[in-house]
């Protein structure tokens, strides 16, 4: 990978969103301000139904917020681009194209010519640990390698912004560790801003510079912190005290959400009750 | 749930369950067994069947009559591939070509065959042309209902995530949506060519001197009964052949799909 001038900073300042329309209309996010400076890995932690997912919508230019700003070096969003590269929790790989046709896809769409495609393709395989199979179908392989595949999909465009929402949480403990690691060592090489998505304390504790805790309905900003641990990061982090403690601390705050009052506007809402909507964060002691 | 047994045995069986048949059939016919609702007493027996069948071989006629047939039911098919499968790619993907296009077309699918021929022929300058036309309305309805399921049945993440990545909406429809339909197209177009050769009877009703159809149906006014059973069966092993190779094609263009599919 060639490394370029730092950008992909993120300017988001009183950002509301609503979904709906008129009678059942309602705030997803509620005035949200904070800024990302290039090549910063912030966590965005909260329970489900915060409006985590739908920030990262907009920031890929799937969404569009409803006021306030939002601009990504000094631009306004308008639709998704290469350059804002957004990964799901489930792999969106074309099930008609081989790995190394999917890596690739991208280089296609700009018209890179065929050699040359398969060339970065290969490189970044490497880089993502999966130099062997890059002529299997997407269906042939595991959850945690077709998610590598997606990264390694996504990473070949050289994005200002990495976009993960919850990339590893259908994946099994063990592989999730692994692919924690994989990311940081990416991360390290490429020197882009990622903006990772989860409901995993733990998770977002390891991975990230700055994790923003979230509250549910409508999404606001609870509380930013500031991790300090030096990197490179490995597993041992976790059995570090300051770490639990952080964790503790994280766990309250949302557990002390969780049992707040629900938001008027939620009262009427068709589907689950409102107490059924939320995920306890998952903790492992 | 379905056993894994040895692939001589499934073979072993698929012949048993031909050979039963025929078997029915030349007791039935032999004995002129007579049910409550049917008779067997004027089918032919397989032997006059397979005289018959030899009889055509030499008249060197057969030659005539197969390609005629396969020219019909080939050109009529080939444009309901076209039409089919253009209409459903603009119908599963646009809502306002779906509401344009498929009313009029839900109309025109009950229509049977047999009831296009008076205005086909009215329509169409000469009698072939129409025959390709009512084999035409055989094949489209399968091929456009299926090329419809599979636009609509993609998986949107897969378009979102390819727009991320820079796919521009022609790349999306080159790249995405064929691909992504293209197992159900398969399905739609082997489907149409057996419906294809089931219209054949009724195209070649209309008029002419050769086609498979013709063959069968004037065996029966000049009450030739074991021709008639000769050109049914011909039209079965000429459809189920098509079909088969239809599918044959398709699996080909789709090898990604077969790695998924059930395991022989």
């Amino acid at each position: 990978m060639t490394t370029r001038e730092l950008s992909g900073r993120i300017d988001i300042e009183h950002l509301s969103l609503y979904l709906g329309e008129e009678k059942n209309r309602l705030e997803a996010l509620h005035d949200l301000s904070f800024t990302v400076t290039p090549g910063e890995f912030i966590c965005i932690l909260g329970p489900s139904g915060c409006g985590k997912s739908t920030l990262l919508g907009m920031l890929a230019g799937h969404l569009r917020h409803s006021s306030g700003t939002l601009l990504v070096d000094d631009r306004t969003i308008d639709g998704p681009s290469p350059e804002r590269g957004l990964v799901f929790q489930h792999p969106t790989l074309l099930p008609w194209r081989n790995v190394l046709d999917n890596v690739a896809f991208g280089l296609k769409m700009r018209g890179t010519n065929k050699a040359d495609r398969h060339r970065q393709a290969r490189e970044i395989l490497d880089l993502v640990g999966l130099g062997d199979v890059t002529q299997c179908w997407p269906s042939q392989l595991s959850g945690g390698m077709q998610q590598r595949v997606e990264i390694a999909r996504v990473l070949i465009n050289q994005p200002r912004l990495l976009l993960m929402d919850e990339p590893f949480g259908a994946l099994d403990a063990q592989t999730r560790l692994n692919m924690q690691e994989l990311l940081l060592h990416l991360w390290n090489h490429i020197c882009t801003t990622v903006v990772f998505v989860t409901h995993d304390i733990d998770e977002a504790l390891f991975l990230a510079d700055r994790v923003l805790v979230m509250s549910p309905r409508p999404g606001r900003i609870l509380e930013e912190l500031n991790l300090d641990f030096p990197r490179p990061r490995s597993t041992q982090l976790m059995t570090n005290t300051r770490f639990a403690r952080l964790k503790r601390h994280c766990f309250d705050l949302l557990r002390h959400e969780e049992n707040r009052q629900p938001h008027p506007a939620f009262l009427n809402l068709p589907g689950k009750r409102h107490s059924e909507t939320f995920t306890t964060p998952r903790i492992t002691l | 749930m379905r056993a894994n047994y040895p692939l001589t045995c499934r073979w072993a069986l698929r012949f048993a369950s031909v050979a039963a048949c025929l078997l029915f059939w030349q007791i039935a016919s032999t004995h002129h067994l007579t049910f409550d609702l049917i008779t067997f007493e004027h089918v032919p027996t397989p032997m006059s069947v397979l005289e018959a069948a030899w009889a055509l071989l030499q008249s060197n006629k057969l030659l005539q009559h197969l390609s005629s047939s396969l020219s019909r039911v080939f050109s009529g098919y080939l444009m309901a591939a076209l039409v089919g499968m253009a209409l459903g790619l603009a119908i599963g993907r646009w809502h306002r070509a779906e509401d344009l296009l498929l009313p009029p077309l839900e109309l025109l699918r009950p229509i049977p065959a047999v009831a296009w021929i008076p205005l086909a022929i009215l329509m169409f300058p000469s009698s072939e042309l129409s025959m390709i036309f009512i084999t035409f309305t055989g094949a489209l309805f399968p091929i456009l209902l299926n090329t419809i399921h599979g636009v609509e049945a993609i998986d949107k993440r897969l378009i979102a995530s390819a727009h991320s990545l820079g796919a521009k909406p022609a790349a999306i429809l080159r790249e995405v949506i064929l691909p992504g339909a293209a197992p159900s197209i398969v399905t739609g177009l082997a489907i149409g060519m057996g419906t294809s050769w089931f219209c054949l009877v009724t195209a070649e009703m209309i008029s002419g001197q050769f086609g498979i159809g013709y063959y069968t149906w004037e065996s029966y006014v000049i009450q030739n009964y074991p021709d008639v059973v000769v050109g049914m069966l011909l039209i079965g092993l000429l459809g189920m052949g098509s079909s088969a190779l239809v599918k044959h094609l398709g699996a080909l263009a789709t090898p990604w799909y077969r790695t998924q599919g059930k395991t022989a």
